[in-house]
């Protein structure tokens, strides 16, 4: 194992710490219990969102403190999720009275852990909605597992619905509009690469030289099944066909391409991954209103890369435009 | 005569050595089927268990378990936190201020933990989970109440978590991250009944 790093046990500490340094003039990072506010929360009368989830999965959630977007983040130890101990506290520091979304990905510890945690701050008088992000189509059979997981399209839920409770909408908008982004948006990934967990010290899974798990889950869990490696054409195809077919899109509907980076994929491979999936929606009549193409929800140093589409309507459309500043996305300020 | 708070002392400090033991063995156990941390959350847990316990040392055995069950909860994390923080929880409150703990109120706390870890988990037999140890664990438990003899209840039911995690080998997960893998779950140990059964298996050690 070669990593940039002190010590396994320390990853998630230093790096929260330099995290901290880095962006103290949009965030706020509290060391123990860890979790990290907006700078200036509570907003007066605004809803505070708050996400959190395992480490490892960067510039999610932390990335997306600040205005428009989370008010606070709970990072977990690497692929783990974090603890009622720290989701409690953010809840309460991010509170002005207007209620706290608590927006959470299908896993089975981070469903767990926060449900605890809004019953403990429910039980000191705060109103908590929570909203669900399950849209990754790679899991088939939803009924005998734990349910498809939150991937790519948190990020866009927590675009949108940072950006309604910035306008001021209330609990249940905010929640309604995180809802709505979750129900309209479907992702698939694929691994050319396992990642190493520090504290594991061995990669998580084998991919032998060429193959490739399509239907990757963001901490390396299985997917559809292996197949040998392809060009990106061929992969790309693989992963939207799914993405658009579960999604029901048809000619005429206005959509935004994401094409997210696992951590080890160069800008340059997923332009090409996106000029496919362009030329495939366009192609089947859909219009790619808005895009977005990086390394925004990450499993470490993996190679690969996911693909979400979210079907837009105007007002989401104009959600997404809405101003934000945080460490990871900022534009309109 | 019964099992007293010393006892509980001994169950927790014996399971902390367990999970600091097996770290690795849960670990590798963990990597095929779910996602390698199952060893570090449960090692870490139960040392900031001991820190607790040494900080204010519970005076009754379900206060030991109460403590034991909000320590768990705050520094687990992933499934296992939530899921044995409840269990301990569960069987905390069985217990209640007995100091004195007989053969049949053991038997009901390991059943108010399952109970505690099908409530929140929702994992029913044959799910490959942690269930599949406390099940099989708790009915052994009931079955040796009968000879009013705490040990042989502490005995059944730890022999009967070993066997459960055995048994979870060719099952077919349906919970938790390793459902993801489908047929491709079959063959593996679920972590999460082994270090069910290293707990049981450190509360008889704890009478000897």
């Amino acid at each position: 194992m070669k990593k940039l790093i002190n010590d396994p046990r320390a990853v998630v500490d230093e790096s929260v710490e330099g995290f901290g340094l880095a962006h103290a003039d949009l965030v706020t990072v509290f060391a123990d219990p860890k979790y990290i506010v907006r700078k200036d929360a509570p907003v007066a009368g605004k809803v505070g969102l708050v996400s959190g989830g395992g480490s490892g999965h960067e510039p999610l959630h932390g990335g997306y403190v600040g205005l428009g977007m989370l008010d606070a983040a709970v990072p977990g130890a690497v692929f783990t999720s974090p603890t009622p101990d720290q989701i409690l506290p953010a809840t309460l520091a991010v509170n002005s009275g207007a209620g706290v979304v608590h927006i959470v990905k299908n896993y089975t510890g981070d469903v767990l852990n926060f449900e605890t945690a809004a019953e403990l701050a429910q039980a000191e008088g705060v109103e908590v909605r929570t909203v669900l992000v399950n849209d990754d189509v790679a899991v088939l059979d939803s009924l005998y597992t734990a349910g498809r997981r939150g991937v790519g399209g948190t990020v866009l839920v927590e675009k949108m619905a940072g950006a309604a409770a910035e306008r001021g909408d209330n609990l249940d908008a905010v929640a309604a509009i995180g809802d709505r982004v979750n129900q309209n948006v479907r992702s698939m990934g694929v691994a050319l690469t396992a990642c190493t967990v520090p504290h594991a010290g061995a990669p998580s899974f084998v991919l032998e030289e060429n193959e490739i798990e399509i239907g990757i889950g963001i901490h390396g869990e299985p997917g559809r099944h292996r197949i040998p490696m392809e060009n990106a054409d061929g992969i790309t195809d693989r992963l939207l066909e799914p993405v658009v077919s579960d999604l029901g899109l048809a000619s005429g509907d206005t959509v935004l391409l994401f094409v997210n980076g696992m951590g080890g994929t160069p800008q340059s491979e997923l332009y090409i991954v996106y000029r496919r999936a362009a030329q495939q929606l366009a192609a089947q009549g859909v219009t790619v209103a808005r895009s977005l193409v990086g390394n925004y929800i990450t499993s470490l140093e993996m190679q690969g890369c996911s693909i979400t589409v979210l079907r837009l309507d105007d007002e989401l459309t104009g959600l997404w435009d809405a101003p934000v500043h945080t460490p990871a996305l900022r534009w309109g300020v | 005569m019964g099992l007293d708070v010393n006892w509980a002392l001994r169950w927790l400090t014996l399971s902390a050595q367990a999970m600091a033991e097996h770290r690795e063995e849960l670990i590798e156990l963990d990597r095929p089927i779910g996602d390698s941390d199952h060893g570090e959350n449960m090692d870490r847990g139960f040392k900031a268990v001991m820190v607790k316990i040494a900080e204010a040392p519970p005076e009754t055995a379900g206060a030991a378990l109460k403590l034991t069950a909000m320590t768990l909860m705050s520094k687990v994390g992933g499934a296992a936190g939530p899921l044995y923080g409840t269990a301990f929880l569960r069987a905390g409150t069985a217990l209640g201020e007995a100091s004195d703990i007989d053969a049949a109120t053991l038997a009901t706390a390991f059943q108010a933990a399952r109970d505690g870890i099908v409530a929140r988990g929702k994992a029913e037999s044959g799910d490959k989970t942690m269930v599949d140890a406390w099940t099989p664990a708790v009915d052994a438990a009931a079955a040796a109440a009968g000879d009013s003899d705490v040990f042989k209840v502490l005995v059944a039911a730890a022999e009967a978590a070993e066997a459960g995690a055995v048994s979870t080998d060719p099952m077919l997960a349906r919970k938790g991250r390793a459902s993801y893998l489908g047929e491709r779950s079959i063959g593996h140990r679920d972590p999460g009944a082994v270090s069910s059964a290293l707990i049981l298996r450190a509360a008889v050690g704890a009478a000897e």
